[in-house]
């Protein structure tokens, strides 16, 4: 009789914790590290063909050392911050992670409009093959942080709603940091090279 | 009324989206630009690839993307469509918006090794860019579309999965042939033996004829079946005849054949993107 007690007890259980919505939580929290990781693989991406393309632009446009600098200096900020998934969980290291990358974007959009001075540089193929990589690679970001500031909001709502959030309180979840409206609006435009607009 | 239109105006920018339009063939081409017949021999080109290879490609022209840009839209257009296999994802899609004097090339995840961001811009710049200039829209699509092709050519993808019978080329290119034999031949039959048994003079003639060619019975008899009931449903008229044609046409690929896919059925199969490719223009 004790037996098919606790078997009861254990389905009880079971079914509380389905209908309190743990699944969910827990399906939600995949999607947002798979989107994480995704983010994160086409921020490494971009931050490999750094390098080459330094190399490419010293080749023809030395005195441009600045710009030059810039890049290399926001690409070694960009590899000093350890991007693991748990980064997601900790908004101080996702803030400083942000930081790190935006200016890394500035740097290359600012060598990219340098560039345009340069002609003999700009009709390299090579250059121009790095061209359209980073394009690409900017635009997969662009991408990636829309699939995960989506997942994101997914899994906000479901850690904050009734009656999920009382299971995310049991379990520890919080709410996951987001991208920031201000970064959002860089996202969601074309990757475009820019004078003017520093990021920040 | 004022502040309501003001609110319209705020909001316009955000809902004013240029719609995806719905897939219904490989070609879309929403500006009027190519002739039917250049976009019928697009297709037949993309349609000849993918059972060859697999690989789904598409092709849409709209008149403009704005507000978005183009990389937007075509993810859009990417997400919704699903071009490519499921799983393989070996899609791309050409999007062209002709008022913006944009294009791009938008790559399956499964591509993005083969055709990958310098290749498609490579691609953009050197052979669809200087065509779209002399305003020679379809030249440039179709000889982009080549060398996309050729591209993903040299790239090892699963094989193009089609529940294919044991049919060589020869029988296949004789189908019409023999379609329009089976027609002619059902008509006179039907003429001399009335409605029901020239049907199954026909449908005997030709599933012995198919059986021969192929060599496999159960073709024969599927092929002998068709012929059948094509005679005898199909009209006594010559006119109608040569209307009933293209459907039959499609009906024996379709069942006999298993072409899958045909007269307005394309569909994407499944293949995700990530932004991958590249943009260009003119």
């Amino acid at each position: 009789m004790n037996t098919t007690m606790l078997r009861w007890a254990a389905l009880a259980v079971l079914l509380l914790l389905a209908g309190c919505g743990y699944n969910t939580i827990q399906s939600a929290e995949e999607q947002v590290k798979a989107a994480w990781s995704e983010v994160l693989n086409q921020y490494q991406r971009r931050a490999d063909l750094v390098p080459n393309l330094v190399e490419t632009v010293k080749a023809f446009a030395k005195q441009e050392q600045d710009v030059l600098t810039r890049v290399t200096e926001a690409r070694s900020r960009v590899g000093s911050i350890q991007a693991t998934p748990e980064l997601v969980d900790n908004p101080e290291a996702f803030q400083r992670f942000q930081q790190a990358q935006g200016e890394l974007t500035s740097a290359l959009s600012r060598l990219l409009v340098v560039a345009e001075n340069y002609p003999q540089l700009k009709s390299d193929a090579n250059f121009r093959d790095l061209q359209a990589q980073l394009e690409g690679t900017e635009n997969r970001i662009a991408v990636a942080r829309n699939r995960y500031i989506k997942a994101v909001e997914q899994f906000n709502v479901t850690v904050r709603q009734f009656p999920t959030n009382l299971t995310a309180m049991v379990f520890g979840y919080k709410p996951k940091p987001n991208f920031t409206v201000e970064n959002e609006r860089d996202v969601s435009k074309a990757p475009k090279v820019d004078f003017g607009q520093k990021q920040k | 009324m004022i502040r309501a239109l003001l609110l319209l105006a705020f909001l316009l920018p955000v809902w004013a989206q240029v719609a995806v339009p719905p897939l219904k063939g490989r070609v879309t081409d929403l500006t009027g630009t190519l002739k039917p017949e250049q976009v019928s021999s697009l297709e037949q080109m993309l349609a000849d690839f993918e059972k060859r290879k697999g690989s789904q490609i598409v092709v849409l022209m709209v008149p403009t993307t704005q507000p978005e840009a183009i990389e937007q839209y075509a993810l859009r257009v990417a997400e919704q469509w699903k071009i490519g296999r499921g799983k393989v994802d070996d899609g791309a899609i050409l999007v062209v918006a002709k008022d913006d004097r944009a294009l791009r090339i938008e790559v399956g995840y499964g591509l993005e090794g083969a055709l990958n961001d310098a290749t498609s811009s490579r691609i953009i710049r050197e052979v669809i860019v200087p065509r779209f200039r002399e305003g020679d829209f379809f030249g440039g699509i179709s000889a982009g579309l080549e060398r996309v092709m050729r591209v993903i050519d040299g790239e090892p993808l699963p094989e193009a999965a089609r529940p294919a019978p044991r049919v060589d080329g020869g029988l296949l290119q004789m189908l019409p042939v023999l379609l329009i034999l089976a027609l002619v031949v059902g008509g006179i039959l039907r003429r001399l033996f009335g409605r029901f048994f020239g049907a199954i003079a026909t449908g005997g003639a030709v599933g012995a004829l198919a059986w021969l060619l192929v060599g496999a019975l159960a073709v024969g008899v599927l092929a002998g079946i068709l012929a059948f009931v094509f005679t005898l449903v199909g009209g006594g008229s010559g006119r109608r005849y040569y209307g009933g044609f293209p459907g039959g046409f499609g009906g024996y690929r379709g069942g006999g054949f298993g072409g899958g896919g045909f007269g307005g059925g394309f569909r994407g199969g499944g293949g995700s993107f990530g932004g991958g490719g590249a943009s260009g223009r003119w």
